[in-house]
């Protein structure tokens, strides 16, 4: 059975329908790549799995219920947790205290802490997090986003900005996660990037899959050529 | 009582106690802590207490009155410097305190019953507070609007009370008393000690539950709970994406703060046996937000010590005129944001704190 499904999700904003009936399915542990021009729809993708933005139609389940009602912060305790694009640490707390605040009731999980050893972040603990290194944000961001323990992990665009070894390192990282039994979505712009995570890829256009398959697969298919250079030239 | 440890080595395990923030009465989300904060904590609150020997009764009986409002200030400082909401309407809930201890001790009577009427009217305000606080954040409603409608809400209230001069105002003994107010309300009383304002076991009575106040929002601050909070002051989207029920926090820490504000009223209605609706009143609803601005909402100790030092001056004040004081206080308000944005006592203290420790 799959770990997190979305059936035939539907959300228009006026009219823009920026999910068109997206059906989805991911498996306990699978990693996937998450890839569109923009505009794809791939942030409200993530939104809607969060729940801050709802469905006009259609539903979505973790492990065979239905979360599609359910408040975000329900979702966040039922095992989803999501990484920002952009880094949403507290930049004038400490990396100590953004894990704490991370941490439900205040204990470190055993992922967090094992995330925050493999990314060398415990020996910044005292610091402020917003002295930390661009990469070493999203790092925490990533740990913190684990502080709930969750079965799947969303990730926009992880390593924008990163220097090439510290996406190295991410993904890494994110296949390492997979051998904990944690899934993860990742949005990412960066081929090289989403070759080496060596997972599926479901493409996004237009609100919809457009195509799903492995990244050689997707790279040679000529029509996804023409999504991605129409959407740079037109 | 330092607040956290870090890995030394990297490749080291993080552990997760030896990751994580400790926490207790000092710690990252205090300002002040340390051997030198606790030494000057006993000291003041040891002084204050000796008073009464060394100094005048007099002062001390008159020092009550601005020891008072310091819960109601402590409330509003955790509200809107550790939750972000600011609250214009803290003093609905002292009313709200004040009255309803009036009516409870004036029917149940004199001796141990007013232990219980404080008891139950410290309930009644805390069921306010979490059924207005219920509207305001389970509606969702915008940050910005909250101190609208808790002014409203304290404005009605003075506006309701108010009219209550008529006879038919009475509940059992209790005769509201319009804008005279309620009269004759019991000091509360234990065995032989009366906690009135005419004598010294209500100084140290609201000494005690200041230090206590003080102290315990201190780690509440510092807990996992006052982090959450912060976070969902600086970021609500966020801290609702870490698995977080922000209204629950926002509603929990609105009664809390209720609840110190009806602390003051009770204690206030007992220190001077009456209450009236200018408690509740715009001008009345403005001193809290005065205190813990001009104080620095961050810092409790900051606020503790403002509210109890511009209480007094605007009693001061008073004597002269009434208007001279709400002038003065006005002004310091306005020189207050300018000068020190942040808070004039919370900068003084931490200007103190940086010049002893370069004298070392």
């Amino acid at each position: 059975m799959s770990l997190l499904e979305l059936k035939a999700v539907r959300r228009a904003f006026g009219g823009i329908v920026a999910a068109d009936g997206i059906d989805f399915s991911l498996a306990a542990g699978e990693r996937r790549c998450l890839i569109g021009p923009n505009g794809a729809g791939k942030s409200t993708f993530f939104k809607l799995i969060m729940g801050l933005i709802k469905p006009d139609s259609g539903s979505i389940h973790l492990d065979g219920s239905d979360i599609s009602r359910d408040e975000p912060f329900r979702r966040v305790q039922r095992g989803v947790s999501m990484k920002y694009q952009t880094t949403r640490i507290f930049p004038t707390l400490t990396v100590a205290q953004n894990m704490f605040i991370a941490s439900p009731g205040g204990k470190l999980s055993e992922v967090a802490a094992w995330g925050l050893d493999r990314l060398e972040l415990a020996r910044n603990a005292a610091r402020p997090a917003g002295e930390l290194s661009y990469g070493q944000q999203h790092w925490l961001e990533m740990c913190m986003a684990l502080g709930n323990a969750p079965r799947v992990v969303l990730m926009d665009e992880p390593t924008a900005g990163m220097t090439p070894q510290e996406s190295q390192r991410t993904a890494q990282f994110i296949k390492e996660l997979g051998d904990r039994g944690i899934a993860a979505i990742v949005i990412e712009h960066d081929m090289g990037f989403v070759r080496g995570l060596e997972a599926p890829t479901t493409v996004l256009h237009q609100g919809r899959v457009f195509r799903h398959g492995s990244i050689a697969e997707i790279e040679r298919d000529p029509d996804i050529q023409r999504i991605y250079l129409g959407d740079a030239h037109g | 009582m330092s607040s956290y440890n870090s890995l030394a080595a990297p490749g080291t395990s993080a552990s997760p106690r030896s990751f994580l923030e400790r926490t207790g009465l000092d710690g990252q989300l205090t300002v002040f802590g340390g051997r030198w904060y606790w030494s000057l904590f006993v000291l003041v609150f040891g002084a204050a207490a000796t008073f009464p020997i060394y100094g005048s009764v007099f002062t001390a009986l008159n020092f009550t009155s601005f020891l008072i409002n310091v819960p109601l200030a402590l409330g509003l400082a955790l509200l809107w410097g550790y939750c972000g909401v600011l609250s214009f309407g803290q003093v609905a809930f002292f009313g709200i305190g004040g009255y309803a201890y009036g009516v409870l001790a004036i029917n149940w009577g004199l001796g141990a019953a007013t232990v219980g009427a404080a008891v139950c009217a410290l309930g009644l305000t805390a069921l306010a507070a979490a059924a207005f606080g219920y509207f305001l954040f389970y509606g969702r409603v915008s940050a910005w609007i909250i101190p609208v409608l808790t002014l409203v809400l304290t404005l009605m209230l003075e506006t309701f009370l108010g009219q209550t001069a008529g006879l038919e105002w009475r509940i059992g003994d209790a005769q509201l008393g319009g804008f005279n107010g309620m009269t004759n309300i019991p000091s509360i009383t234990v065995g032989p000690f009366s906690f009135d304002g005419f004598s010294l076991p209500l100084f140290y009575l609201v000494l005690a539950l200041v230090a206590l106040t003080l102290a315990g929002l201190r780690m509440l601050a510092n807990s996992h709970f006052g982090h959450v909070s912060m976070a969902i002051q600086e970021d609500q989207e966020r801290a609702e994406l870490l698995g977080y029920d922000i209204r629950r926090y926002q509603l929990t820490i609105f009664v809390i703060a209720g609840l110190l504000a009806g602390l003051s009223g009770i204690l206030y209605a007992s220190w001077g046996n009456f209450i009236q609706p200018t408690s509740v009143g715009l001008l009345a609803s403005t001193f809290p937000v005065l205190w813990v601005a001009v104080s620095g909402r961050r810092s409790l100790t900051s606020v503790a010590i403002g509210t109890v030092a511009l209480s007094a001056l605007s009693d001061t004040l008073a004597v002269y005129s009434g208007e001279l004081a709400f002038v003065v206080m006005g002004a310091i308000l306005l020189f207050g944001m300018m000068a020190a944005p942040n808070g004039m006592v919370i900068t003084l203290l931490r200007g103190i704190a940086r010049l002893s420790r370069a004298r070392k």
